[in-house]
């Protein structure tokens, strides 16, 4: 088969395409041709493809309708290899590639014989607004095995099943002027601002730049429409303050002109990024950009007009066909009826008749048509029908015919016989939408003008609408309104307005348009054939004429119970004439009704371009010790902690076997509690404090005392928020009179930090002192164990002789020669000393710990078994024993409670509200499983009665719980009401397989409960 | 002396130290691009961190005596002696981070209390706990776009400045000590994740890391 | 994604910079100990949700790490002025009622899902 036969409706001459180049692509497994410059849709029209989806609900075949960003129907998922599929690709965007290869997101087995169509034509008169919600209601468990069928059906695109070969990333740019599309409006306002010296960006969604004069009848400054487009990208390009985004959507608009721009840099080169170089380019990147102004010239949308049988292949926009011809040099029929509303869509008639093809007949619905548009196409012999409309489109495949009649708009009837007349395809314009998305993001309301029959955008601050965008549509006016916004918006970022020329155009004469939104029938919309509003969403004229008649009267509601303007489509075709149409059903004005909010995104984003670089091992910080590569090495399993990588356990290989964490934990208590053991504490927060007001804050921050804490020594804290619930704990030493080391938990560091900085800045700024983090600045090692003493003291010059250093004291001297400061505080009971160095030092500290460790069975240990250790001892871990509703008395220590100090420290006042008063409050304590094999579950609920009827009173919950190997049982914390004066009572703790464990209420301390092992 | 304990954490003697990327340097290598590379990495490893805490005019007469440089006063200013070996740079109303080759912050740490006497001030030594990383190179501010929040052109960004800012998902302080020259200012436990980030992101530019 | 101005650092900065830190302007009782229950439940709960100006605390926290006041329109998101901790708005609902009803900015009643 030649070239020239497949292309059938392809001109000879003419379009923006480059014909010396043939390029082969798939389109649900035939093979077709294309060229340089088609889109997959022209490139689909121009070889005769009718039929390029089913319909969302009612499996209708559907064809090419737009030739932009607002295309319905031709939605189709792209991909030769499974690791390239991209769904929800529009075929009016996707530039041709050669090799590429799509297929229809509908349709079973395919798009020309569907099954599903039958059940669409049986279900129609079924399938009424609101049908999912009433037909798969009950029961609700059910609902995902519905969703599941219906979202086969409904063939919404898949995504691929195998990684993603491409990268992406983001740019986070700044600039003083955002111009959104490069039609005559943005081009005009880019101009502008860049000549005032702005930093300019132009973002436009297109292949090229130029929008609608790429394809324009018009002259500019006596130059063709496209030639003035090359000109100005040309000056616009040579600026350094200017930044050119062809093939870029600006899809979503926040806060502050803060817009996402979507750059797709090789989706128009193949399927993958072309390989350059041995390396795979950046395939889509995201721009977040700062914007000072915003300039909206994102155009408008041709309405189409909403009557029956329009869903049908060969039912178009005007305004596309006349794309598709003049740009693509595609003419997407043979014989053209053209209903219209307004002088615009004549240009299409026009077109097509230079095209060489027949116009049948332009239905114009006005009484007495007149403008330069009408007169051309009355010059060239082209029928015109007036005061009618095509009332409905005959064939199902494809347009056969065009009724035709009178009608009468004010009274919504047909007001004269029908007349049937051959064609294959029916334009229709029933005028322009502005482009109001992405104001509509900002939560600005639109508001209605009569005088356009459209919505124009509401603008919040630094935001600018021109053009199309903000209802202007002759082209002199949209250029002179481009070069305005585009002065006002340098001048607002404090650049000089330059003077700019709008370039000259021929002012057109154009008769006034006739507001039709929904076409009268013969018979009632409710009984007559379909009339669509929304093609994605087959949403139709009876369908949002019912929902009004069931109660629905705001437009959000009608929205949602129709399914209107939903999903990747966001209303774009259908949404003004549905809004009218609900108006009229309602006996509103369309202002009355309003608009519904459009959302990001404007158009489908992939996931890649949102993603960037966040992903795989890249998804999120990990924050390393400065002894991580021992830990790797040592084949340690690591424990998220913040974003600390934590060792957890250290499994070892024993007879060829690694050990189960079980059994790593067991020996890794074992050798601290009998030997000695080692763990990397260097992820617990540091911060250092300064000045003579420290001890003062310390007193008011902390629960506890601090005024006699001598220098040299150390202090557990506990603090609370001013609700008195805990909030973090951890040692703070005197360095020296008003100098003080304070650590915190290891996720609470960056928190606390800002807590102390909060209350200073705010409350206390009075009080002399200073915080600053030294969290990465020291590396700690913590040796504990009876030999810890034995280890350390081969090593270093400090005396650790157990009077001259005793328990919760530090010293200053050399470890392994490095300077060092050890603390002998405790967190397992046993003797312990933290060595803290600074980091660049540790690893040279904790290989020479091992050199003189070996003989002492020195055994690195992880966070599991320091849990394990710890809660043996009774200390709780905040965030594990505590969860913001426990306070220091709840944990039983009131020991740690300054309730005599003379400030009223944070939390101190909360200590006495009624509720933290109350008598069974959920308290902290130990529980011992009546059978010791067993080790209960953290979280499990505990009851008193387990004989109760369900529901059963709740009476707390285990917060820790482990095998504890020097034990040999199970054992656990829990907060129990009233638990502290239950001592040696009975618990039950019912689980979800039946089973109820027995546990018996005891002490938090299960081992060495006078704690004389971390006093030796 | 305020009453607060001054503590020398480097020895002289030879111990064997590891910088914060030392283990990224293993673990992700660094690769060589030669001529080809648009963008080049290095580490300015081991040198002295200072964090200076005050009121800038209690400070700024010591700092001038004892460093021979005065105390930006302004928001995001970065003063560098004629060497440009030492450095400070604005942080907050009261903090600045003094950068100075390594070993030299203790004795400029002794010598700043000495004449600062009993104001109220604080100095803390973080030398152990961030390094720089050195970003040159013809793309070195596309790719300093890829990774930062804050606007990086030169209308916005010149050489003097430096802000503490979002590098990818972690915190910065990102300076500009010269026309050519970046510099990141990373903390140790977050320097892997920076450089792999960096690594990835400067692919396309083929970039060389000087070890 | 709001564009907040440091009063510290003297420049706008991305919001991913800050910490919002809540209702502005709420004190510590100074003598706590002579506070009700209900005071007391006061000033740790209860706070204004104001549909119009509103002043916040926030914190510059990837940043100069100063907490500071932010008046903010919570309808539009406007912020009409940042200010230093210590300081008074001057910009507040009562002198907003005469002058700037900010414009087109009113939103739709109804879902917004």
């Amino acid at each position: 088969m030649s070239q020239s036969q497949q292309q059938v409706f392809r001109l000879k001459a003419g379009g923006r395409i480059d014909r010396s180049r043939t390029l082969s692509f798939t389109f649900n497994g035939q093979h077709y041709q294309g060229h340089p410059g088609d889109t997959l849709a022209s490139a689909l029209l121009a070889n005769g493809v009718d039929i390029v989806n089913r319909s969302f609900k009612y499996s209708r075949p559907r064809g090419i309708v737009a030739a932009g960003a607002e295309e319905p129907n031709a939605i189709v998922q792209l991909g030769r290899a499974e690791a390239a599929q991209v769904p929800n690709v529009r075929a009016t965007q996707q530039a041709l590639f050669d090799g590429l290869a799509a297929c229809s997101t509908n349709g079973w087995p395919n798009v020309q014989r569907d099954l599903m169509g039958l059940v669409g034509k049986l279900g129609g008169r079924f399938m009424p607004p609101g049908f999912y919600y009433k037909t798969f209601m009950a029961p609700a468990s059910m609902w995902l095995t519905y969703e599941k069928y219906i979202r086969k059906a409904a063939g919404l695109g898949r995504s691929p099943m195998e990684a993603d070969p491409d990268s992406y990333d983001h740019l986070h740019q700044h600039c003083d002027v955002l111009v959104i599309g490069a039609g005559a409006a943005g081009l005009s306002a880019a101009l502008a601002a860049a000549r005032g010296g702005a930093r300019v960006m132009v973002a436009d969604e297109q292949e090229e730049m130029g929008g609608s004069l790429l394809g324009s009848r018009e002259t500019l400054d006596g130059t063709s429409a496209d030639q003035w487009v090359a000109r100005v990208l040309e000056e616009l390009a040579g600026c350094e303050n200017v930044t050119l985004l062809p093939r870029t959507t600006a899809n979503g608009y926040h806060d502050h002109n803060f817009v996402t721009l979507h750059e797709r840099r090789t989706e128009h080169l193949g399927e993958t990024a072309p390989v350059v170089n041995g390396r795979r380019p950046v395939r889509s990147r995201m721009h977040r950009v700062r914007a000072g102004q915003v300039i909206l010239a994102t155009g408008a949308h041709e309405r189409p007009l909403v009557y029956a049988g329009n869903d049908a292949p060969g039912n178009l926009l005007a305004s596309a066909v006349s794309t598709y011809i003049r740009r693509y040099g595609v003419v997407p029929g043979r014989q053209l009826v053209l209903s219209t509303s307004n002088d615009d869509g004549y240009r299409a008639a026009l077109d097509w008749k230079e095209a060489g093809c027949e116009v049948v007949a332009v239905v114009d619905a006005r009484d007495a048509p007149a403008g330069d548009w009408v007169d051309a196409a009355r010059a060239q012999g082209i029928k015109i029908i007036t005061g009618s409309a095509v009332i409905e489109a005959k064939g199902s495949n494809r347009v056969t015919a065009a009724r035709v009649a009178k009608i009468d708009i004010e009274a919504f009837k047909v007001s004269s016989p029908v007349q049937e007349l051959a064609c294959d395809t029916i334009a229709s314009s029933g005028g322009y939408s502005p482009v109001i998305h992405l104001a509509s993001h900002t939560g600005a309301r639109p508001t209605w003008r009569d005088d356009i029959l459209g919505f124009v955008p509401g603008l919040v601050k630094g935001v600018h609408a021109c053009g199309g965008a903000n209802g202007t549509y002759a082209l002199g006016d949209v250029l002179a309104e481009g070069v305005e916004a585009g002065i006002k918006a340098a001048a607002a970022t404090g650049h000089a307005a330059p003077t700019v020329n709008p370039p000259s155009v021929e002012r057109l004469q154009q008769g006034p348009a006739v507001a039709l939104f929904q076409v009268p029938h013969e018979k009632p919309s409710l009984r007559g054939p379909k009339q669509f509003v929304d093609l994605q969403n087959d949403v139709t004229a009876a369908g949002i004429e019912l929902a009004t008649r069931e109660g629905f009267e705001s437009i959000e509601h009608i929205k949602r119970y129709t399914a209107m303007g939903f999903g990747t489509d966001q209303g774009k075709l259908g949404n003004i004439n549905g809004m009218a149409i609900a108006a009229r059903c309602l006996n509103r004005s369309i202002p009355e009704v309003g608009t519904t909010v459009f959302r990001p995104n404007y158009t489908p984003v992939t996931f890649g371009a949102i993603v960037g670089r966040h992903c795989r091992d890249l998804f999120d910080p990990e924050r390393y010790t400065a002894l991580h590569q021992w830990h790797v090495e040592r084949g340690a399993e690591f424990e998220d902690v913040g974003q600390w990588k934590r060792p957890w356990y250290y499994p070892q290989k024993v007879n060829g076997k690694t050990e189960t964490m079980h059994e790593a934990v067991a020996r890794e208590c074992l050798a601290v509690r009998e030997k000695v053991g080692i763990l990397d504490a260097s992820t617990l927060g540091k911060i250092d404090i300064q000045g003579p007001d420290a001890r003062e804050f310390l007193a008011r921050i902390y629960t506890n005392k601090w005024e006699k804490l001598a220098v040299g020594k150390c202090r557990y804290g506990l603090m609370c928020k001013d609700d008195g619930m805990v909030t973090d704990d951890g040692v703070t030493s005197c360095l020296a009179e008003n100098h003080f080391l304070m650590t915190t938990t290891t996720g609470g560091a960056a928190a606390i930090l800002e807590w102390l900085e909060l209350w200073h800045q705010t409350e206390w700024p009075e009080l002399d002192v200073y915080f600053s983090s030294v969290t990465d600045h020291w590396a700690t090692m913590t040796i504990t164990g009876p030999e810890s003493r034995k280890l350390l003291a081969e090593m270093t010059d400090i005396d650790l002789d157990r009077d001259s250093f005793k328990f919760m004291e530090w010293r200053a001297g050399k470890v392994a020669g490095v300077p060092a400061r050890v603390y002998r505080i405790s967190f397992t009971g046993e003797l312990t000393f933290e060595i803290n160095v600074q980091a660049n030092y540790a690893m040279h500290v904790w290989q020479t710990l091992f050199k003189h460790g070996e003989k002492y069975g020195l055994t690195p240990y992880g966070t599991e078994t320091m849990h394990v250790l710890r809660a043996e001892k009774g200390f709780i871990i905040v965030g594990q024993e505590t969860d913001g509703s426990v306070t220091p008395e709840d944990l039983g220590m009131q020991w740690c409670v300054g309730y005599d100090k003379p400030f009223s420290w944070i939390g101190k006042r909360a200590l006495t509200r009624s509720d933290t008063k109350r008598e069974n409050r959920k308290q902290l304590v130990g529980l011992r499983p009546k059978d010791p094999t067993v080790v209960l579950e953290e979280g499990a609920q505990i009851v008193f009665d387990p004989k109760h009827a369900i529901p059963m009173p709740m009476a707390g919950h285990v917060t820790s719980s482990y095998y504890s190997p020097i034990l040999d049982s199970g054992f656990a914390l829990a907060v129990v009401k009233g638990g502290l004066k239950k001592m040696g009572e009975t618990v039950y703790l019912p689980m979800a397989d039946g089973q109820v464990h027995e546990a018996e209420i005891v002490s938090t301390i299960f081992y060495d409960p006078k704690g004389e092992r971390q006093n030796v | 002396m305020s009453n607060a304990v001054t503590f020398d954490t480097r020895t002289d003697t030879a111990i064997p130290v590891e910088s914060p990327l030392a283990f990224s340097y293993r673990q992700s290598g660094a690769p060589r691009a030669g001529s080809s590379s648009r963008v080049q990495l290095r580490e300015r490893a081991m040198l002295g961190h200072l964090i200076l805490r005050g009121g800038a005019i209690v400070l700024d007469e010591a700092v001038r005596d004892v460093l021979g440089i005065s105390l930006p006063g302004k928001p995001q200013a970065l003063v560098q002696d004629t060497s440009g070996e030492r450095s400070i740079q604005w942080l907050s109303p009261d903090e600045w981070l003094v950068i100075v080759p390594g070993g030299e912050e203790f004795p400029l740490e002794t010598q700043l209390r000495e004449r600062l006497g009993n104001s109220h001030y604080a100095i803390s030594d973080v030398s152990g706990g961030q390094t720089a990383l050195e970003i040159t190179g013809e793309a070195a501010r596309e790719l300093l776009m890829k990774a930062v929040i804050y606007d990086v052109h030169p209308s916005n960004f010149p050489v003097g400045k430096g802000v503490t800012t979002v590098f990818a998902k972690a915190t910065t302080i990102l300076r500009r000590p010269s026309e050519e020259r970046w510099e990141l200012v990373v903390r140790r436990s977050f320097a892997d994740y920076c450089y792999r980030w960096l690594l990835d992101a400067a692919a396309e530019y083929s970039v060389n890391v000087e070890q | 994604m709001f564009y907040i101005y440091c009063p510290y650092c003297g420049e706008h900065r991305e919001e991913e910079e800050f910490h919002p830190k809540g209702q502005a302007h709420i004190e510590r009782p100074k003598d706590p100990e002579a506070c009700s229950d209900e005071e007391w439940g006061n000033y740790l709960f209860f706070r204004n949700n104001p549909r119009g100006v509103h002043h916040e605390m926030w914190v510059h926290a990837v940043g100069c790490r100063k907490f500071f006041n932010v008046t903010r329109h919570t309808v539009s998101y406007e912020i009409l002025e940042t200010y230093k901790m210590g300081e008074q708005p001057s910009i507040t609902a009562d002198s907003q009622k005469q002058p700037r009803e900010p414009a087109a900015v009113s939103h739709q009643e109804g879902v917004r899902a």
